[in-house]
């Protein structure tokens, strides 16, 4: 079955988009593990659809995460229709096998399909799949690649735009990098040239690489580091999503007051006997308080990573905590997020 | 309410003698480095002689255990102190993986000068050494024999490498080995050997079809490459194998416990729930599941609902927007310890048997030993905790 949500996006039309990353065709999100990167690249993908654009979502790192997401079976190698946009738009999706694509990369360009058969036979295929260095790079980004090339016999691309669920942000300089890769183990020849014409699409100015990242120490400072990495490689970096975003809860005369631990506990205790809770008012009174000044040491811990990011000259968009946890129509709420901060 | 899994006793695994080894393993991001640590940390200073090996590049790790940076070989950790009574102090030392490093140096013990010269220098090992797939995974599992075999350490506590998938390193050992007795291994080698161990005729069907792809594919420069390389790693293949399985084995005995480490989220407990059933396939010993970063509330017995319905009187009634706006913020709270205990419960009730131990979400990341002191005490106090 295919997720479908029917509201109107008016401000979302093919013909009349101006958002941050027209042009980009290719998006790579990329972030420290736990931050969400495959639920903000799943939005992203329903996002760029909405209005009637087909997009391809890809996955590379076997986890099956956006079946999991979307709510379907595992994804075999094959491209297939997960989603339908807000205002009309499809999200395509195919999780990268290597095996599968290196197989296809054999046939496609050496009409060597029988012979990577025998290659798996010799173990060939595991070589490249799991011990070969960089190889499977080069085959994951390179299976994407076409993706973005890939045209209709009219000329016009099949995919509008391609996200990629890339690897974490500690890993994702070299995984672009794929020239650099494979500069030790191949000059010349084929495996270079494919290199080079993934390198093409992935320095053009149609490559984005997003970064996922809480508003936490950690996932912050990879965030910087690893925008300081693509830039030194030359790498087009794109935008900063902060996901998984609570602002304070509380009005900021409260958050303040509670943060130094100077909330009036009797105010508190006859406020919550007023409001019905008579029993243990004092107890639960003290307990709140305890609440709102970690929530306060939270809101200011926030603060400060926020202005980190705000060190970088990325655009920057946020999206909710959903408190209900992820699911479909939380995906939907953040896809729209995304468009009404003008993303897609 | 549904039954509650059995607790898991933290310090009674590290107390036992008998504990050598504990893996924390678990999805990205879930805060494995800072489980090891504060386990390691604890068991040092209940009087073990502990050694962390993290592979974690982060360095506010060693930061928090008041080092500059952790390299390859384990560093002694100053201010580990006694328990309160001042009694009991062991040592704890870190390290952190620096797989080219070990390679190298398995390169050197295992090769004559010319012979390990001649690797190193390889364009193919220089690749495959530094790169990040698999590799890591095998070195780590090198590293972690070494570490026993040297018989120094009374306790070592490793985490896993930050792999695309959490089962990776299990897999690391077996995916050599397929590797190494692999055809693809013998026909590289065979050039070399033509008459000798692999006569020519058991090849000849498929050796020149299989060059000749491989040169196509692949470019005749890096099939040489990888020819050298193959042909003067040839004697430590054994080595390598009987190791990776030995560490494998290791693995299996009682001595060994896995720590499986989670976020109260969807993702990471399904990881946690597939690692679970693989130790179980693999029959390797699991001591328990610590689910790191949960919320809590001072108090549990005020719902969401409750609040919220009591935030909406004062709100109706225009009184008391102190304790309304508080009020709501713990609705807010409630609903999240809720679907957090919710993900824990479909963990415990597909796997019953299998003992939990959380730790409170902090505000702030652990920055010094102190904090990963707390990580420990918290772990601990699941224990005080499940009694009463």
């Amino acid at each position: 079955m295919l997720a479908e949500r029917t509201i109107s996006v008016d401000r979302v039309s093919v013909s009349a988009r101006d958002t941050d990353w027209d042009g980009v065709r290719l998006h790579v999100v990329t972030g420290k593990g736990g931050t969400g990167k495959t639920t903000v690249s799943a939005a992203l993908a329903l996002a760029l659809a909405a209005g009637g654009r087909k997009v391809l979502l890809v996955e590379v790192e076997g986890r099956q995460g956006i079946a999991q997401l979307f709510d379907c079976p595992p994804l075999p190698y094959e491209e297939r229709k997960v989603a339908v946009a807000p205002g009309g738009g499809d999200v395509y999706a195919l999780a990268i096998d290597t095996e599968e694509a290196l197989l296809e990369y054999l046939e496609m360009f050496y009409n060597l399909r029988r012979a990577g058969k025998a290659l798996t036979r010799f173990g060939v295929i595991d070589f490249v799949t799991t011990i070969a260095p960089g190889l499977r790079d080069v085959i994951l980004t390179g299976k994407t690649g076409e993706a973005v090339r890939r045209k209709r016999k009219d000329g016009s691309p099949v995919y509008d735009a391609v996200v990629m669920d890339a690897p974490p942000t500690g890993r994702i300089t070299r995984f672009l990098n794929v020239n650099t890769e494979v500069s030790g183990l191949a000059r010349v020849g084929p495996i270079r040239n494919h290199a080079d014409t993934v390198m093409k699409v992935i320095r053009s100015p149609e490559t984005a690489v997003h970064f996922v990242t809480l508003l936490e120490e950690m996932p912050v400072q990879e965030t910087l580091d690893g925008i300081a990495h693509l830039t030194e490689a030359g790498l087009p970096v794109g935008g900063v999503f902060v996901n998984m975003a609570r602002p304070p809860a509380l009005p900021k005369s409260y958050l303040a007051a509670a943060g130094k631990g100077k909330l009036d506990l009797d105010e508190i205790t006859v406020g919550v006997k007023a409001a019905g809770l008579e029993n243990h008012a004092a107890e639960i009174a003290r307990a709140l308080a305890a609440e709102a000044a970690d929530h306060a040491q939270r809101a200011e811990l926030q603060a400060r990573e926020k202005k980190r990011l705000s060190r970088v000259k990325q655009p920057r968009y946020e999206l909710p905590l959903l408190a209900d946890g992820m699911d479909l129509a939380g995906l939907y709420d953040l896809a729209e997020a995304l468009n009404d901060q003008g993303v897609a | 309410m549904s039954k509650k899994p059995p607790v898991l006793d933290v310090d009674a695994l590290i107390d036992d003698p008998r504990t050598r080894i504990i893996v924390c393993c678990g999805s990205g991001g879930v805060g494995k480095t800072t489980t090891a640590a504060a386990v390691g940390l604890r068991a040092a200073e209940r009087g073990r002689d502990v050694v962390v090996l993290t592979v974690d590049p982060a360095r506010r790790l060693a930061q928090s255990m008041g080092l500059s940076e952790l390299d390859n070989s384990p560093r002694r950790i100053d201010g580990v102190g006694a328990d309160e009574n001042g009694e009991n102090g062991g040592e704890l030392h870190a390290m952190m993986l620096d797989m080219k490093r070990t390679f190298d140096e398995i390169v050197e013990a295992h090769s004559d000068p010319d012979r390990a010269k001649q690797i190193l220098a390889n364009p193919f090992y220089q690749s495959l050494s530094s790169s990040f797939s698999g590799t890591q995974e095998y070195m780590a599992m090198e590293k972690l024999g070494q570490l026993h075999r040297s018989g120094a350490w009374d306790l070592i506590v490793v985490d896993t490498p930050p792999s695309r998938n959490a089962l990776d390193f299990l897999d690391a050992p077996e995916r050599m080995g397929r590797f190494l007795d692999g055809r693809f291994i013998k026909i590289l080698l065979a050039p070399a050997k033509v008459g000798g161990r692999f006569g020519v005729k058991v090849l000849s069907a498929g050796f020149g079809v299989f060059t000749g792809v491989i040169t196509k594919v692949l470019g005749g420069h890096l099939l040489r490459d990888v020819q050298t390389f193959v042909a003067a790693f040839d004697t430590m293949f054994g080595g390598f194998r009987e190791r990776a399985e030995k560490t494998y084995q290791l693995l299996q005995t009682p001595g060994t416990a896995f720590l499986v480490v989670a976020s109260p989220e969807p993702d990471a407990l399904r990881e946690a729930s597939y690692f679970v059933e693989r130790l179980a396939t693999e029959r390797m010993p699991l001591a328990g599941l610590v689910v790191n970063r949960v919320h809590r509330s001072g108090i549990t017995t005020l719902s969401a609902a409750r609040s919220m319905a009591a935030a909406e009187t004062l709100n109706e009634r225009g009184e008391h927007p102190l304790a309304a706006s508080l009020l709501r913020l713990h609705a807010d709270h409630m609903q999240v310890t809720t679907r957090e205990d919710r993900l824990r419960e479909h963990f415990s009730s597909a796997h019953p048997n299998v003992p939990v131990a959380t730790v409170p979400a902090q505000a702030e990341d652990v920055h010094d030993l102190e904090g990963l002191r707390r990580v420990g005490m918290d772990l601990s106090e699941n224990k005080a905790a499940g009694a009463a």
